[in-house]
């Protein structure tokens, strides 16, 4: 045994004080909050990794870094993270509803990350349903940060509607980068909408990529990741190169309370993403 | 540790058992262990070893327990009761941290100090020797330690004692944590009760269990004859176990084995109340509770323990992930024989059958196992599964499938 | 490799889809051109080679929703290989569109002519089709509806 949380400070048992600082409407039900430290920041988070942020009185719910900002006072103390937030239940809802200035406790950072650096040398795909690009969208900004490293680049995104389409301002902004191939599907078009009508799996289809050599980094709900997982093995991309963030009950982040199990993965540690060789298998058996 | 111990330890007397607990106790530590409250034994602070069960065992059957008198007055002749050490050093209500907010909406978030708790346990069977290891590997052995836990835990001080009289749900022997003391004692004793006394063998485990044996008061040397009556005890003690796992690779087994008709069997016997996951010496799953007071601005995080038989346990915006009670069993049995070994290098269970005592419905975990690799041994001949059934005994592994970081012959049980 | 190869024909030897080839020609739509309406006769049958179609369905009193968008690669009608002959649903170019079109009577008759190529299209055809129908059912489930989805929430 190593003496491991005092190495760690903060992101063991205890949540740090955090401040929002700015709060954006994304949808109808969902916010992005910028949240800056009060005082000593939390570790770096990796794209991936996901925070336990606690909304006062109310509990803990596990949320993913959808991207870091500079503060304006610099350093690591100054480092704000964003997270996007749905409001679905009371804390979610406790967290959708904080104005600027309110205080919440942020515990971090957990599990594994997407850790593009495999995706190095080869075609890239993101593919993200509804409220999945939050966590995605970190990746994005690497892969837009350092093209020469990868291949053909495709961001492709499923929503529900064109209103539920997360950061629409930025993924226009995506759009317009060169070699990034962004595509986007609902399920629902409305008047103005210019893009696909269908899934995000169809979508697949126009990207350009080859599947040997391809990395896919998949988020969305479980039957959407499914099915984009699967048609990907289809084209032959190798199940070990895509990789996938999936979501179970979370409740202490540490590996301690149990309730994050997929079989022999405790996902807020070994997860929550994980390759599709390993998650594959697991999410074929029924009520694991 | 006074020369005169040798190889084979020291013998004292119940004086001496009665002196440890006075010592114990001088040196400022609570002292845990076994009494008779509320017809069971239970675990409860002593004041003196005359509140140790002496005279006391117990009979033990799937759904049943119950005290009966012996007539040789031993104080250690009973196996597991309702309560494990898990109580002491993991306790089912524990606060975390506390919160307040201030007029500016800013949250100040104070720790919940290590409990400066220093126990001794005396009477600490094998089987929860091995169960408290276990839980220092999950609670403290991974890249975040659990800090109320490491608090209670570093501040213990065990005192481990053998068994000799295995119970009817017992089958440490074939989880291979018993009935030997394996490491991590810091005294281990064995109980011998016979025509020349009722007498302890006692050795040290560590520098503080050396001291303190030390300062005991000792029965004259034997030339041998007490370490030999405790390792023959012992050693018979293992055959007398009242249940066994199949010998085969019980990881592979249950991982082979996710879909078999057996669940459906016992899930219509089962009735989901988590009673074994209570008793169990190992499960560690808890849930968070947050409160606050009537100003709104004092809050309050707590740990409670919580059970994979709970619906809401595996909730998620949908619905709970586990919603039969099949499943939910299957995830405890296949979590503790199986999937622990992958999360923590070595098997949930040490074989104390607590969970086929406090079953309701004597839910009996070691046939329930039998029962699945009997199934399995049906449909696969061929040994595909990997589960061993084909082979069977040629399948064998040491130590009844106790992986890596389960040490397998423990001392104590040599000739 | 690359993908999307040969799209919806991909699967069909080369020889087969020389064959096909003469009874094709390549055709273009400009942007909101109706490419066909529902229940007009399906005598003719698409590859889009660049652009996007919109199949989409009329109903009184209001805007034709789209319930589909067929982009590069993808097969652009298959009421064509299946009696009645009939389209059940419209297809505009949404943008401009270019596109091989196939003539559908023609290529029935070779078909039935040739039952090896016939039995390859149909495989093509089915699996466009049954793609299709998984599609739907995903979406029938409304994922990105009041159920959350996503990694850590």
């Amino acid at each position: 045994m190593t003496a491991p949380a005092a190495a760690v400070r903060g992101s063991a048992a205890v949540p740090l004080p955090y401040r929002v600082v700015r709060r954006d409407e994304e949808t109808a039900d969902t916010v992005t909050l910028a949240l800056e430290p009060a005082g000593e920041g939390l570790e770096p988070f990796r794209p991936g990794q996901f925070a336990m942020v606690y909304a006062f009185g109310r509990g803990e719910v596990p949320v993913s870094v959808s991207g870091v900002e500079r503060g304006g006072s610099g350093g690591r103390r100054g480092e704000r993270l964003l997270h996007t937030v749905r409001a679905v239940g009371a804390v979610s809802a406790g967290l959708h509803g904080l104005r600027p200035g309110d205080g919440v406790g942020v515990r971090g950072p957990y599990g594994t990350g997407w850790e593009p650096a495999a995706a190095e040398g080869g075609d890239v795909l993101v593919v993200a349903g509804g409220l999945g690009l939050a966590p995605l969208r970190p990746l994005v900004r690497e892969l837009l940060a350092r093209p020469e490293r990868y291949g053909r680049r495709s961001v492709l995104l499923g929503a529900r509607t064109p209103a539920d389409l997360l950061y629409r301002e930025q993924v226009r902004a995506w759009s317009a980068a060169e070699g990034l191939l962004v595509g986007a599907a609902v399920d629902r078009p409305g008047p103005g909408w210019d893009g696909d009508v269908g899934t995000v799996v169809a979508l697949l289809g126009r990207a350009r990529f080859h599947p040997p050599d391809t990395a896919a980094f998949v988020c969305g709900p479980e039957v959407m990741m499914r099915a984009t997982a699967r048609e990907l093995v289809h084209r032959g991309v190798p199940a070990h190169r895509i990789r996938v963030s999936l979501e179970r009950t979370m409740h202490c982040g540490t590996g301690h309370c149990g309730h994050c199990q997929l079989g022999p993965v405790l996902l807020c540690r070994d997860g929550p993403v994980l390759g599709w060789d390993r998650a594959g298998p697991l999410l074929g058996v029924r009520e694991l | 540790m006074a020369a005169t111990d040798g190889a084979d330890g020291a013998v004292i007397g119940t004086g001496g058992l009665a002196a440890l607990v006075r010592l114990l106790r001088e040196r400022g530590r609570t002292v845990v262990g076994p009494t008779v409250r509320d017809g069971a034994v239970v675990l409860a602070e002593l004041e003196s070893a005359d509140e140790l069960p002496y005279g006391w065992g117990v009979e033990l059957e799937a759904g049943r327990y119950r005290l009966r008198r012996r007539a040789d007055g031993a104080a250690f002749a009973h196996s597991a009761g309702p309560q494990s050490w898990k109580t002491f050093l993991y306790p089912q209500r524990v606060r975390r941290w506390s919160a307040d907010r201030g007029p500016d909406g800013a949250l100040a978030v104070a720790a919940e100090p290590e409990p400066a708790v220093s126990y001794a346990f005396l009477g600490v069977r094998p089987c929860d020797l091995r169960a408290i290891a276990v839980q220092d590997r999950v609670l403290t052995g991974g890249r975040y330690a659990d800090p109320d836990y490491r608090g209670r835990r570093a501040g213990a001080f065990l005192v481990a004692v053998e068994c000799t009289e295995p119970g009817a749900t017992c089958f440490c022997a074939s989880m291979g944590s018993g009935p030997g003391a394996g490491p991590g004692y810091d005294l281990a004793l064995t109980e011998v009760v016979d025509a020349d006394g009722h007498r302890f063998l006692a050795r040290p485990g560590t520098d503080e269990g050396a001291e303190i044996l030390a300062a005991l008061p000792r029965l004259p040397a034997d030339g041998g004859a007490t370490a030999q009556a405790a390792r023959t005890a012992v050693a018979g003690a293992a055959d007398r176990m009242g249940r066994s796992m199949p010998p085969v690779d019980l990881r592979a087994l249950l991982r082979g084995t996710l879909e078999a008709d057996r669940w459906d069997d016992v899930a219509a016997r089962c009735l989901t109340c988590g009673n074994c996951t209570m008793v169990c010496p190992t499960c560690f799953c808890t849930a968070p509770e947050d409160v606050t007071d009537l100003t709104g601005d004092h809050a309050e995080r707590w740990r409670v323990w919580d059970s994979c038989f709970d619906l809401e346990f595996s909730h998620l915006a949908g619905g709970p992930v586990r919603s039969s009670g099949r499943s939910r069993y299957r995830q405890w049995l296949t979590h503790k024989l199986g999937t622990w070994h992958d999360q923590f290098g070595s098997s949930g269970c040490v074989g104390c059958g607590r969970c086929i005592v406090w079953c309701p419905v004597g839910i009996d975990i070691t046939e329930e196992v039998h029962a699945l690799h009997a199934e399995a041994r049906g449909g696969c001949g061929a040994g595909g599964c990997g589960c061993g059934a084909a082979e069977d005994g040629a399948a064998e592994v040491g130590a009844g499938g106790v992986g890596a970081g389960g040490p397998g012959a423990a001392p104590g049980t040599g000739p | 490799m690359s993908t999307p190869a040969g799209g919806a024909l991909a699967a069909l030897t080369a020889g087969q889809r020389e064959r096909l080839a003469a009874l094709a020609r390549e055709a273009a739509f400009p942007a909101g051109a109706r490419i066909f309406e529902e229940g007009e006769p399906a005598d003719r049958f698409w590859v889009v080679l660049e652009g996007r179609a919109a199949l989409d369905v009329s109903v009184p009193g209001g805007p034709r929703p789209v319930v589909e968008t067929l982009g590069p690669g993808d097969l652009l009608g298959w009421s064509w290989f299946f009696p009645p002959y009939v389209w059940h649903l419209g297809a505009v170019a949404d943008g401009p569109l270019r596109v091989r079109e196939f003539d559908a009577a023609a290529v029935r008759v070779v078909c039935d002519e040739d039952p090896v190529l016939g039995y390859a299209l149909a495989r093509a055809v089915g699996g466009v089709v049954a793609h299709r129908l998984k599609a739907t059912r995903m979406r029938l489930l409304d994922l990105y509806g009041p159920r959350p989805g996503g990694g850590a929430p």
